[in-house]
């Protein structure tokens, strides 16, 4: 069984009038099933609305089940006695660096975690050393978080989750307010922790382009999961992923434009050097074949 | 009629240990009309930039011109300068306020002394503008999703009824479909409505697509100010300053690396598959 199981989950969104009478039910998960193994990579997509963020939500226990079942590591996210140990295990990172920022040095934030969970003062320090370097903020540990750029300031919250030594990480969009520096800065520590921490990512975005290096994409529409499979697997349906509201890479929206002309090259190419490896040679032979 | 920077340089934090320059002699002209993208890593001085531009700071020293008026002469019009130069910050979203959506987009004309009739006018035709029919008026604006607030957001900035619209990273948070919608509307209100129009965003493709000038703004001073096609031949720059051009520019300069010899200045995936195609005689 997988770290994070989710059996026929559904979530309404209940708004209640004055009196508490039910006013409208909005149901944001319809049905989910989905079971992500330990150590992977998962990166879920989109559209706004489609369920995604509340599903993150499900998984550290900060939303419970309407009907069905959340397990993390087999543990019931509705069963009390477990939600510590539920939050424990999946570490979250949000969207806007700023809100989850509380320490006023670098290292004060990324040791508030772990002292909230009563760890002995040593193993805090010696957590805070291991998080900082693993995210490559060591020379930063006693600026003012204030003075960091977004990307840097992703990179200590994601170290300050760290620090509680979590086994799964979810972020949810967390390169939205980045520039494209900071951008590949946070995608290239996820990768890096997941590879060689092997700590179970999830992954939720909006820009493809961080979604090539992962293990598996789901794709989420109305609070059901209609896609699911290897980047290449997902990349090559292109025309379903606009029906989702979702693009493409441009490598691969170019390799799909030239083969509807009838290019000879493969499905769902993702990245410059595939696209290169293909187009090349055969560009070079019509070239040829046309001087002769 | 124009907005001209001369020398504009603004210093935070000047006398104190603290002092930075946030701009730093800039200088260009912008043209009625013209549709401009303005790119630049966090902290280079673009937010910065477009807040001198509606007044809401002053610059430390040199000069701006609107319309050939310098907006720090002794008794300038800077409420007026304000409804003309129409600003929509990031997340605009958040800025909403009222119950319904009408009368958020009726809240910035009703602080211009219009008549009622003249207000909902306007606020109908704004909301018209953004693609938003008669069915969202009534609707509360924290129900809509998060391209529909945004729309709700600009059309208050619309209703204003500005000549210049600066857009700051307007599609931040959205979804491709979302961005396309906004960036869409905002192709229309420049091309229909003959708006000018400063784009702030942190994608080039979008830039790409979109504008017809680019400003690069790095440390505080303008690096590249030019058509998107001559600003992404400088790509290496780019990086250097910790920005990119769109993945195509990269295919390009690949392809030609190789020898295929394709234009060097395509930048959209349409111009790359033409190049292309054009080459093998198809």
């Amino acid at each position: 069984m997988g770290i994070i199981k989710a059996v026929n989950l559904i979530f309404d969104y209940i708004k209640r009038d004055e009196e508490e009478q039910i006013e409208e039910v909005d149901r944001a998960i319809d049905g989910l099933n989905l079971d992500i193994q330990e150590g992977s990579f998962v990166a879920i997509l989109g559209h706004n609305g489609s369920g995604k963020s509340t599903f993150a939500k499900q998984v550290n226990g900060l939303l419970i089940p309407t009907e069905g079942t959340v397990l993390i590591s087999g543990m019931d996210t509705r069963d009390e006695n477990h939600i510590w140990d539920v939050r424990r295990t999946a570490g979250m990172v949000f969207q806007n660096p700023d809100n989850q920022i509380i320490g006023n040095v670098v290292e004060e934030d990324v040791g508030f975690g772990p002292e909230n969970m009563g760890v002995p003062t040593e193993e805090i320090w010696k957590r805070v050393d291991e998080s900082l370097e693993a995210v490559g903020m060591t020379a930063y540990r006693l600026k003012s978080p204030g003075k960091l750029s977004g990307g840097q300031k992703q990179r200590v919250a994601i170290a300050g989750v760290m620090a509680m030594k979590p086994k799964c990480i979810i972020l949810d969009e967390p390169t939205a307010m980045l520039d494209p520096n900071g951008r590949k800065e946070v995608i290239r520590t996820v990768q890096e922790l997941n590879r060689r921490e092997h700590i179970t990512v999830l992954l939720i975005t909006h820009y493809m382009e961080e979604v090539v290096g992962a293990d598996r994409v789901v794709v989420m529409d109305e609070g059901k999961m209609v896609m699911d499979g290897t980047p290449r697997e997902i990349f090559s349906r292109v025309k379903e992923l606009k029906e989702y509201r979702l693009d493409v890479p441009q490598v691969t929206e170019l390799a799909f434009e030239l083969r509807q002309a009838g290019l000879p090259l493969s499905k769902g190419i993702l990245t410059m050097y595939e696209l290169l490896g293909e187009l090349v040679p055969y560009l070079k032979e019509q070239i040829r074949s046309q001087g002769e | 009629m124009s907005i001209r920077a001369v020398n504009l340089t603004h210093i935070y934090g000047q006398g104190t240990a603290f002092e930075q320059y946030a701009l730093k002699n800039v200088n260009f002209e912008i043209q009625d009309g013209e549709f401009i993208g303005l790119i630049g890593h966090t902290g280079s001085g673009k937010s910065t930039l477009i807040q001198h531009l509606n007044g809401l700071l002053k610059a430390t020293s040199g000069e701006l011109y609107y319309n050939g008026e310098n907006i720090y002469a002794h008794g300038y019009d800077m409420k007026g300068l304000r409804s003309k130069v129409g600003l929509v910050f990031q997340y605009p979203e958040h800025q909403l306020f009222e119950a319904d959506v009408f009368s958020d987009v009726c809240f910035g004309p009703k602080n211009l002394n219009l008549s009622q009739g003249e207000i909902e006018s306007r606020a109908k035709e704004a909301l018209n503008l953004v693609g938003l029919d008669e069915s969202f008026y009534k609707q509360s604006p924290f129900e809509l999703s998060g391209g529909q607030k945004r729309r709700v957001a600009i059309a208050g900035v619309l209703a204003m009824k500005p000549d210049v619209l600066i857009l700051d990273e307007p599609t931040a948070g959205l979804d491709p479909k979302g961005r396309d919608e906004i960036l869409g509307q905002i192709e229309k209100l420049h091309r229909e409505q003959g708006l000018t129009i400063i784009l702030v965003s942190h994608s080039m493709e979008d830039m790409a697509r979109y504008a017809d000038r680019l400003i690069v703004m790095n440390k505080g001073e303008k690096m590249f100010d030019d058509t998107p096609r001559n600003v992404f031949r400088h790509y290496k720059e780019l990086e250097a300053m910790g920005l990119a051009a769109p993945q195509i520019t990269y295919i390009v300069q690949a392809l030609r690396k190789e020898g295929i010899p394709v234009e060097e200045d395509l930048i959209t995936v349409e111009e790359a598959r033409d190049a292309i195609l054009r080459l093998i005689g198809k």
